[in-house]
């Protein structure tokens, strides 16, 4: 679904991600992992066109995405959570949500997919009234997923979900992800720091460390001396 | 007492004036970043779009030799809107998109273009400052539909104010604008809380990445946001040329106050914008009647300098303004 070749990532004069190659393929779940400041939320905003690339390709599907804004990419069809969740601090529940269909042509709001959202995150319906910033950290989590979700994406990347989420939603979204990219084929790029969910939901992983991929392969070959080695702080 | 009553009312129509003025300086800072010195210039584009009004349309648009319904007025007003604020689209499509992250730039640049107009309008309509008629109801109120107009006598008895008590008479004109600025922000928060254009621009305002991740031109959002600013100054002009002169520097003298009001009430929420309004209107005028009681030579701007004043030190205290936004 989406291939990453050969990418890098300046800030300025420092090179933030060298030479980095990553395949998700359709349907499945992909993990990066690494440490903090390794460039794994570098590497998301790189796919949305956040931060532009000084080398390398992303495609989508056959689609080459160097050229695209931000709000093209998005128009593609790839949703983005970013770390912190990026919710609309005083806009409504709902008016979050809808501005999920703001990719879709034309944009405009599919009250069924609404209804079909609050049905999955019932939590959502009961708060959908409320302004979103007075949500907990996990209802905005979800909130964020279902605005991702309201425009039908192919692939879907999530940048730390389960940061400072209780276990229980950390199970719900588990859950989810399996979900999606079992039954809705949705390719899924998620960066995650926390093993047990890394291994729960991912079919492949990657390992950046300063800025370049050391390890990958299936997640059956992700052993305890690798998580040791590159993750272990 | 009489003469509070007249000051406070005075205070309300100069902050009704200013909060019209300082919503498109608020949207322009609150979600560009960009600081206009030009605004004043969307003003004086507005009175000049009435002015036209008055000498080409007047004879189409509702005006007789005896009566005049004011059909002129009105849509000049309307003109006045979408004039300034194409004017305010092209300024940002041509230059303002290119200086986004750089305040201090927008402020040189847009004090530049400001002064292109100024000239722009002097050299097509004269230095000279003209001036622009009302209509009938606002200088005679709606009593004249019922009065004879071939009675000189009777017409020319009625008063271009409204006497709610003995001494305390409200010109028309002033409660006309004052209404025109009720029915716009009534408008505006419309057009912010249940339109998708203004969904799309508080989105914008409040997480302009993400709106972008989602989808959102914000491109088009910073355009049209900058031309409705523009358009509510054109608003603003067109409703002044009721209580003055029409003149090239025109906008220059609001300006200042209209800044104020912004960094007073806290970047880019409607509800501080107005509460500022009312605040910085009020105290200019009350202050100033307060200072002539005491004799105070040139009370007006002694007023100004202690409101002036007055914000820095409520700034030192709350940096954010009013009406603060928080950000996690």
């Amino acid at each position: 679904m989406l291939q990453a070749k050969n990418l890098e990532v300046y800030y300025g004069q420092s090179k933030i991600l060298r030479d980095v190659s990553l395949v998700v393929p359709p349907g499945e779940v992909v993990c990066l992992m690494g440490r903090n400041g390794a460039g794994k939320t570098t590497f998301m905003k790189s796919v949305m066109g956040l931060v532009k690339a000084r080398k390398g390709e992303f495609i989508l599907g056959d689609t080459s995405l160097n050229r695209k804004t931000t709000g093209q990419r998005s128009r593609l069809g790839i949703s983005y959570v970013p770390q912190g969740r990026g919710i609309f601090p005083y806009l409504t529940v709902y008016e979050n949500l809808l501005m999920g269909f703001e990719s879709c042509s034309p944009p405009r709001p599919d009250l069924a997919i609404v209804a079909e959202m609050y049905e999955r995150f019932p939590v959502l319906e009961q708060m959908r009234h409320r302004v979103a910033g007075t949500l907990s950290g996990g209802q905005q989590q979800q909130l964020a997923l279902a605005r991702a979700l309201v425009s039908r994406p192919q692939l879907l990347l999530l940048d730390e979900p389960t940061e400072g989420i209780q276990p229980s939603i950390v199970m719900e979204i588990e859950e989810l992800i399996v979900q999606l990219s079992r039954e809705m084929n949705i390719s899924v790029l998620v960066v995650e720091q926390f093993l047990d969910f890394a291994r729960a939901v991912a079919d492949h992983f990657y390992i950046l460390e300063t800025g370049k991929i050391v390890e990958h392969g299936e997640i059956d070959i992700f052993t305890d001396d690798l998580a040791k080695k590159y993750l272990s702080v | 007492m009489d003469i509070w009553l007249i000051q406070a009312f005075n205070g309300a129509s100069l902050a009704s004036i200013l909060l019209l003025i300082s919503l498109g300086l608020a949207f322009a800072f609150g979600l560009m970043g960009v600081i206009n010195m030009a605004h004043g210039e969307f003003i004086m584009i507005g009175a000049y779009t009435t002015y036209v009004f008055e000498l080409q349309f007047s004879g189409i648009l509702m005006r007789t030799e005896t009566h005049d319904w004011g059909g002129w007025f009105i849509g000049s007003m309307i003109a006045a809107f979408f004039i300034a604020g194409l004017v305010g689209i092209l300024l940002e499509v041509t230059l303002l998109r290119r200086l986004y992250g750089r305040p201090l730039d927008t402020l040189l640049a847009t004090w530049g273009v400001g002064m292109i107009l100024q000239s722009v309008a002097r050299q097509v309509f004269g230095a000279q400052n003209v001036s622009v008629g009302r209509p009938m109801w606002l200088s005679k109120g709606f009593a004249w539909l019922w009065t004879d107009v071939n009675d000189a006598e009777a017409i020319s008895a009625l008063k271009p104010f409204w006497e709610i008590i003995e001494g305390v008479r409200l010109p028309y004109t002033r409660l006309f604008i004052m209404g025109v600025v009720v029915l716009v922000v009534l408008l505006l928060f419309y057009y912010l809380r249940r339109t998708s254009a203004g969904r799309r621009l508080r989105a914008t305002m409040q997480n302009r990445e993400m709106a972008a991740s989602l989808g959102v031109r914000s491109r088009s959002v910073n355009a049209i946001t900058f031309g409705v600013g523009a358009g509510l100054a054109g608003i603003a002009g067109s409703v002044l040329t009721l209580i003055g002169p029409v003149g090239p520097t025109l906008g220059t003298s609001y300006i200042v106050d209209a800044f104020l009001v912004v960094v007073l009430g806290g970047v880019g929420k409607l509800r501080g914008a107005i509460l500022a309004a009312l605040i910085i209107g009020m105290f200019n005028i009350v202050m100033a009647k307060f200072l002539i009681d005491l004799d105070v030579e040139a009370a007006a701007t002694v007023a100004k300098v202690l409101v002036l004043l007055l914000v820095v030190a409520f700034l030192q205290w709350k940096p954010q303004g009013l009406v603060q936004v928080q950000t996690r």
